[in-house]
This record gives C-alpha cells, structure tokens and sequence, in this order.
C-alpha cells in the first residue's frame, strides 16, 4: 500500500513539474507548482518527516500565492501569454546545458555518497518537530544560520528597492 | 503476516468511516449554521428569520441547497475553464483535513498527529490559494479584485494568528492536540493567555473574511467579490467551505483556549467530553455570526495597518514574555 502510495505521489509530482514548465500561461505554472510542492510533502509524510512535510505546505502554498500575485499584478496578461522570445534556439540551447550539468553534477555527488541505506530502522522521534528543532539547533546549527543570514539579506533588499520606488512615484 | 493484514485492515476501517463521519458531519453543520446565521441576523434585526419550512424555518437551507443543485452550471466565456472549474474543489478539500486532526473528545481523534496544530494551519493556505485561483479564472474584475485583496489579508492575518497559537505552544511544548488539551485540565489557556485569544478571534475572523473583515466580497462594492462568477453547486462549494471554515478556527479555539473536551477548572458534571467540545465551538461560532451584524466593514488602509502596527507587534510581545515568564519559573 505504501509503495503504491508513493508512486502515485512520484508520478503526480512528475507529471505536474512537465505542466509547470509546458504550460504557456503564467498562473497555471504557479498552480503546477503548487502540485509538485504538495506532491513532494506527500513524499517526506511518507518518510515519516510529517514537520518537514507541513513546513513545505505552509512556506511553498503562501510564497506561491505571493508569486500569483505578482503575476497577476507585473505582468500584463493579455498581451505577454503565449508570447515567446525572439532567439527561441539560443535560449532551449542554455537552458539543456545548464540541466545537463546539474544532472551529471548529482548523479556524482550520489555516487560519491554511496548506496542508500536500505530500510534502516527509524526510532520512534524521528521527524517530531523536537527531533528537527534539537538538530537545527546542534549539529546543523551552522547552515541554519547562514540560511537566515541569506534570507535576512533577500529581506532587506526588498525593502530596499521597495523604498526607492516609493520615493520616486512621490519626487 | 496476518497479524499485520489484520491491523492495516483496521486501521484503513478506521480512515474510512472518519472519513465518511466527516463529510456528513460538515455538510450537516454547514445547513445547520447556514439556518443559524439568518436566524440570528433575523433576531439582531428585530424580524424572525426564516420560518416558513419546517418548525422555526429548520429546513430552509436544506431547500435551498436542492435548489442550488438544481442550478446550471455556468461557466463564462473567457474563464481559464480548468481552473475554473478546480478552484471549488480546491476549497472544499483542504477543510476536510482538518478534521482529522480535531480533538472532539479524548478518544474522537481520527489521527492524533505529532504536528497536528501545523496540519490545520498549512492546509488553511489552500483555501486561499482556491480563492486566488477562482477570482482570476473568472476572468471578471470584480473577482479578481475579490481575490487580491482576499490574499493581502490571509497574508497579513496569518502572522498575528500563528503568533499567538505558538505562545500556547510554548506553554504546552507540543503541537499534538491531545496534549494542548489536557494541559487544560485545571485552567483554561483563556485565563493565562487572554491576549493571545484575543488575538487569535480577531485574525480568526479575518482569516474565514467574516464582517468586519469581510472585504473580499464586499457586495457593496464588489458585486459579490471572488464568487462573482460562480453558479449553482460551484458556488454552493465555496459557501460549505465558509462555513466549515468557520467551524474549524472555533474548534482550534476551543481546544487551544477554551479547555477542549474539559468542563470549567476540572468540573465535568458528567457530561461527555464531545459535548463540551461542541457546545464551547458553537457558542463560539454564535459569537462570530454576533460580529457580523454588530461591526461595520473596515476600509482596507485600516484593515492592514491593524495588522501589522498593531497585531503583529502585540503577538510578537505576548510571544516573547511568555518564553522569558517560562524561562524564569
């Protein structure tokens, strides 16, 4: 039951990335990405990451929302759907190198990891939100903290180009 | 080998007639508070309410939904037609999930979840997600405009509102509503974290677009906001989730705040703990239908500078002396 269950969430996830990337219109790729992020916190629910899988519902679901509203807001719709660049060839080129690399990239950095631990046995605290917090706070204390940092500095960069366009609507 | 069978038999038994359980469940309490809220909007006003079907009107939103039913289906010529027809599903299903999570009574828990206070709060975001998803398939300006501001709300709401939920978390060091229940036993959290229930009813409020913060569909404003376009069963979908919606954030708040299953300060009187669980949410749910037609609607300058130069720093206070009193006990 469970292996069905986590191929039905693999090829959901699956299936609605090809949308998000296919689709020509703006707010159906944001709802396909909705669907993978739930797909894929369906996936760490099965792996007994029930924290992990409801923080990805939670943060992925409302940056989502703020992404359809700038689509909506940024983008004239009527006129930008459908509408592709002018070097079509150029731009599918880049970005078949870029995927391409990154996918050689992982098959190696898996490789140097070694096999997957098959079937390891999971104690009872794993994945409660105090097991995640303790490990946040200990052995991952440092890429936790350079991940605020990165965060606090997206934050005010914001609020920086915010700023500065209010100033000038005023001036 | 059969011994497992047997268990994840039991167990997929159990999912399923919760399941079944809740969905009559919720379209029962939908009627019910459908029927509820004009009577009470009748009673404000001096006039009777419904009262033509059944006795006192009992049976006028079961009319009226076989009607709804009844209803085309239409859908406009320029709607994103898949998205138009997934956003009322969309809406319905995330509120569905909540209920396995709900503590009605110390053995009426479908799944006594690890994380079930965030489950509730991060399947909350779908419903606004739904209603962004209709308003803009739509393809009408009113919904579109509906649905804008329905997000800016969710968004500012939903800080003030996780806020005060997480100084009761600190309190009780878990986020399994069993716990946060029976930590309740002697003192209700309404007496050590007033601020915080307050907090949490006013963004609850927000957060279902009950009036005062109703501007999402504004019908003097915006026709009938995000549900503009919306015929028969489709827009009957939206308005179940309303109201399931409301039941919800009441029954957060009566286990969070108001003692769950527990009689006031330890006294039970020998009434079942489902009992007080539900009698608490609907007298909760009364009190919200009582600010609709007591309130006017805010304007939207005042509605978000509530938000984040009031609420917002209030809960981040109240969250903060709560770890520093715990600290210091």
């Amino acid at each position: 039951m469970e292996l069905l269950i986590f191929y039905a969430f693999c090829v959901g996830a699956v299936v609605s990335a090809l949308l998000m990337v296919t689709t020509k219109r703006p707010v159906r790729a944001a709802m396909s990405l909705v669907a993978t992020m739930s797909f894929l916190a369906g996936l760490y629910a099965l792996l007994n990451a029930h924290l992990i899988a409801v923080l990805q519902l939670i943060v992925y679901a409302g940056a989502i929302m703020v992404l359809f509203l700038f689509v909506i807001m940024l983008l004239n719709i009527e006129e930008k759907e459908g509408k592709l660049a002018k070097n079509v060839f150029f731009i599918q080129l880049a970005g078949t190198v870029v995927v391409g690399i990154l996918m050689v990239a992982m098959v190696v950095v898996m490789n140097k990891i070694g096999a997957p631990v098959a079937g390891a046995a999971v104690d009872e605290t794993f994945g409660t939100t105090k097991a995640v917090g303790w490990m946040l706070f200990t052995k991952y204390l440092l890429p936790f903290e350079i991940a605020s940092v990165l965060l606090l500095a997206a934050i005010v960069g914001a609020v920086i180009l915010a700023k500065r366009r209010i100033d000038n609507s005023k001036a | 080998m059969m011994e497992a069978a047997a268990t994840s038999g039991a167990y997929w038994l159990r999912l399923i007639i919760g399941l079944v359980i809740v969905l009559i469940f919720s379209q029962l309490n939908a009627l019910f508070l459908v029927w509820l809220e004009r009577k009470v909007a009748g009673h404000i006003q001096v006039r009777l309410g419904p009262m033509e079907v059944g006795p006192h009107g009992l049976l006028q939103t079961i009319v009226d939904g076989i009607k709804l039913v009844g209803k085309e289906l239409i859908t406009p010529a320029r709607a994103d037609r898949i998205l138009f027809v997934i956003a009322p599903v969309l809406v319905f299903t995330p509120v569905l999930v909540a209920f396995l999570v709900l503590p009605f009574g110390p053995d009426l828990i479908i799944r006594d979840m690890n994380v079930g206070l965030l489950l509730i709060f991060a399947f909350s975001t779908f419903s606004v997600l739904a209603i962004l998803v209709g308003g803009w398939a739509s393809n009408n300006k009113y919904a579109l405009l509906g649905a804008i501001r329905s997000v800016a709300q969710a968004v500012a709401y939903e800080i003030p509102l996780l806020l005060s939920v997480m100084s009761v978390v600190l309190m009780v060091n878990s986020f399994r509503f069993s716990e946060l229940v029976m930590a309740q036993q002697r003192v209700w959290f309404v007496f050590l974290q007033p601020v915080a229930a307050l907090i949490y009813f006013i963004c609850a409020t927000a957060e279902t677009n009950r009036a005062p913060f109703d501007i999402p569909e504004a019908e003097s404003e915006l026709v009938a906001g995000f549900h503009t376009e919306y015929s028969g069963m489709r827009f009957g979908l939206f308005f179940l989730a309303e109201y399931t919606n409301m039941f919800i954030v009441c029954a957060v708040a009566t286990s969070l705040f108001f003692g769950g299953w527990h009689g006031p300060f330890g006294f039970s009187f020998k009434i079942p703990g489902v009992v007080w669980f539900l009698a608490k949410t609907y007298v909760l749910l009364y009190v919200l239908m009582w600010f609709r037609w007591t309130f006017p609607r805010v304007r939207f300058d005042q509605l978000m500078n509530f938000s984040w130069k009031v609420l917002i720093p209030l809960s981040m206070l109240n969250l903060v002396i709560t770890a520093l009193v715990l600290k210091l006990i």
